[in-house]
């Protein structure tokens, strides 16, 4: 029975990684960049939720309304002030300036909020569901679960039901011929930086709640590892990142329980290393041929 | 007449010769000023104590410059090969400091072990990335280094009247330890203490030079230009008969023993903890290769010597230097790739150009 528990709490986990993972991949399939400063977009929705709720003392929907909208209009800010001029620079020059959004917006949570940990209350007011008695699931699970399922759902609707998820796909796809035919290629970077953030707020609503603890330093490791399950799935591919967010959980999940909490890091590493090993584009990424 | 067309031109007219040259005065003569300044106490303990740290940077700089500016190709991973040098250096030391008293022979054979064992690690890690490229080699090596640190921090070692005592991911047992000479030498992740301050300046500055030295007559060498023939184009390089996997060894290899002794030196001259060894330091090496100019070993230098001690120098800021760095960093890059500041630059520079000649 604890299997099915570490289990459930690991699909819990990945979705979280799952959220994240859809900025990276979305980000680097439209603008071919590396957003490393997306773990940080957590961070801030986390910080924002936290003011809202416990200094402001709003309710629940409206912190986490309040979250997403900032980390939108923060995500939207970034791109257009610090990744917009760098449009055709060389990756490494997006990815130190990436580097450079995520050090500012770390040490500027630093100041506000000083380094201590604070006490994240949590948005999830369900009580535990006991299925047996060692079987217990969280209502911080079920609402992360069903969270993500809905976003995913959503998203996947979005992208293949509307014209400017049709947009996406064309950038994507080619960037210069999307332009020749009428998409505004600016627009659609930015609508894609915008909802990549907003669902970091939520992920960061939902991280926090489950490990109820954040500072400037909160979205380092998930972002990280949100990293690591885009590429796990194939980076640029959305079904891919929800795939490889929701295996990486697993694993970790499963390893922090069975072989050491300590290592558990390693090993979600090591499996990605030998992951990539047998299939070097992740689980769903193409295999680009190259031109001579 | 023919005998003097052949003859090779050399020393200060070939202009690779003199662009080292000047890499290697320049390098002498900042650490020179330096220890003359903190010789006159004109600098403070301070900075003093900025120098040796600086000076493992610069080797790591300069040496992660191969793999980005000269291989081509993204390395997240830097600080695991450091990380490995700094724990087998530490470890060695510790462990013969009775057995060889002489630092004059156990700390070259500390330096010796570390950075070999960083270049096998180079080697290992570096067989399986031979098939990935660009964004995925990147993930790789941060998931390697990443690796390497957490590996370390569940590593206990301790000795006693009967020999080491090795535990992987769990305390050793005391009870099965002779307590009375019982002494740990790794503790898991805590704070690897009892390292003898064996660093020195003129030690770590000779090192920089090692360094530079090798690394810079690398790339003008065969292997260098045919390094820099798979960064420009894989394929033509392939085509015209040069080994790539050979080469990418090489270059990863030689990039992680200098990691390695960068690593020694900094253990041998401070207390060490494997989260100095995280990401950030590799990210935090690979801003300096990017702001001194992607594949310039000199610029890397420089470029490590003004951003290392920039927070420093802004510690007048207090708590807002970090930002301030923060800030720093995105505006030099944003500048960097501006068409109207390169316009700027250029015209400044052809000025001076100008005044020189006339």
């Amino acid at each position: 029975m604890s299997f099915i528990s570490f289990l459930i709490s690991g699909i819990s986990l990945g979705s979280i990684y799952a959220l994240i993972a859809l900025g990276y991949t979305m980000v680097y399939g439209i603008a071919k960049m590396l957003n490393f400063a997306h773990g940080d977009v957590i961070m801030v929705g986390g910080f924002v939720v936290f003011t809202a709720m416990s200094t402001m003392q709003q309710p629940v929907w409206l912190s986490i309304l309040m979250g997403m909208v900032v980390c939108t209009v923060l995500g939207v800010t970034i791109e257009k002030i610090a990744y917009k001029p760098l449009r055709n620079a060389s990756p490494l020059s997006v990815l130190i300036t990436a580097i450079g959004v995520s050090y500012l917006l770390q040490n500027l949570a630093l100041l506000i909020f000083g380094s201590s940990s604070q006490t994240f209350q949590s948005v999830v007011s369900l009580p535990p569901i006991r299925i047996t008695e060692t079987l217990v699931i969280t209502g911080e699970t079920i609402v992360t679960i069903i969270t993500t399922v809905v976003i995913m759902v959503g998203l996947t609707l979005f992208i293949n039901r509307t014209k400017p998820g049709q947009a996406m796909l064309a950038v994507s796809e080619d960037r210069g011929a999307a332009q020749l035919m009428g998409v505004n290629v600016n627009g659609t970077i930015s609508l894609t930086f915008a909802i990549g953030s907003a669902l970091a707020a939520v992920a960061g609503v939902l991280l926090c709640s489950m490990y109820p603890q954040i500072n400037a330093y909160t979205g380092q490791m998930p972002g990280i590892k949100a990293f690591i399950a885009a590429v796990f799935g194939g980076i640029g591919s959305i079904p891919g990142a929800m795939i490889g967010g929701v295996l990486l959980g697993i694993i970790e999940n499963l390893s922090r329980a069975y072989i050491s909490s300590q290592l558990s890091d390693a090993i979600v590493f090591a499996v990605l290393i030998l992951m990539l090993l047998i299939k070097p584009t992740g689980i769903l990424g193409r295999k680009l041929n190259e031109k001579v | 007449m023919e005998k003097n067309k052949t003859k090779r031109v050399s020393g200060l007219a070939r202009p690779a010769f003199r662009s080292k040259l000047i890499t290697y005065v320049l390098a002498a003569g900042f650490f020179g000023v330096s220890a003359l300044l903190v010789q006159a106490e004109v600098a403070g303990s301070l900075y003093e104590g900025l120098l040796i740290p600086m000076c493992c940077y610069i080797m790591m700089a300069v040496s992660l410059n191969l793999t980005v500016g000269i291989l081509g190709e993204l390395s997240l991973g830097h600080a695991g090969f450091m990380c490995v040098g700094a724990y087998v250096g530490a470890v060695f030391s510790i462990v013969t400091r009775t057995a060889i008293p002489s630092a004059w022979i156990r700390f070259p054979l500390a330096l010796l072990l570390g950075g070999l064992t960083a270049a096998l690690f180079g080697v290992v890690i570096g067989i399986p990335i031979l098939r990935l490229r660009g964004d995925y080699l990147a993930i790789v090596t941060l998931a390697f280094g990443e690796i390497i640190r957490k590996l370390v921090e569940n590593l206990y070692i301790a000795v006693d009247a009967n020999g080491l005592h090795f535990s992987f991911a769990k305390a050793i047992d005391p009870l099965s330890m002779d307590l009375a000479t019982k002494k740990d030498i790794l503790n898991g992740p805590m704070a690897v203490s009892g390292i003898p301050r064996d660093t020195t300046l003129l030690l770590a500055v000779l090192f920089v030079m090692l360094t530079l030295f090798v690394v810079m007559n690398l790339i003008d060498s065969r292997s260098g230009r045919a390094i820099m023939a798979i960064r420009d184009n894989r394929i033509a390089a392939e085509a015209t008969g040069i080994s790539i996997t050979k080469h990418k060894l090489i270059v990863f290899t030689v990039s992680a023993f200098f990691a390695g002794l960068a690593g020694v030196l900094y253990a041998h001259s401070s207390t060490l903890k494997s989260t100095q060894f995280d990401y950030n330091l590799s990210i935090q090496i690979l801003v300096f290769v990017v702001l001194g100019g992607i594949g310039s070993t000199r610029g890397a230098m420089i470029a490590t010597v003004i951003l290392y001690a920039l927070p420093e120098l802004l510690r007048f800021l207090q708590d807002y230097r970090m930002l301030v760095y923060a800030i720093v960093l995105i505006v030099m890059m944003l500048l960097n790739n501006n068409a109207r500041f390169h316009q700027l630059k250029q015209t400044l520079f052809q000025r001076k150009a100008k005044e020189e000649t006339t």
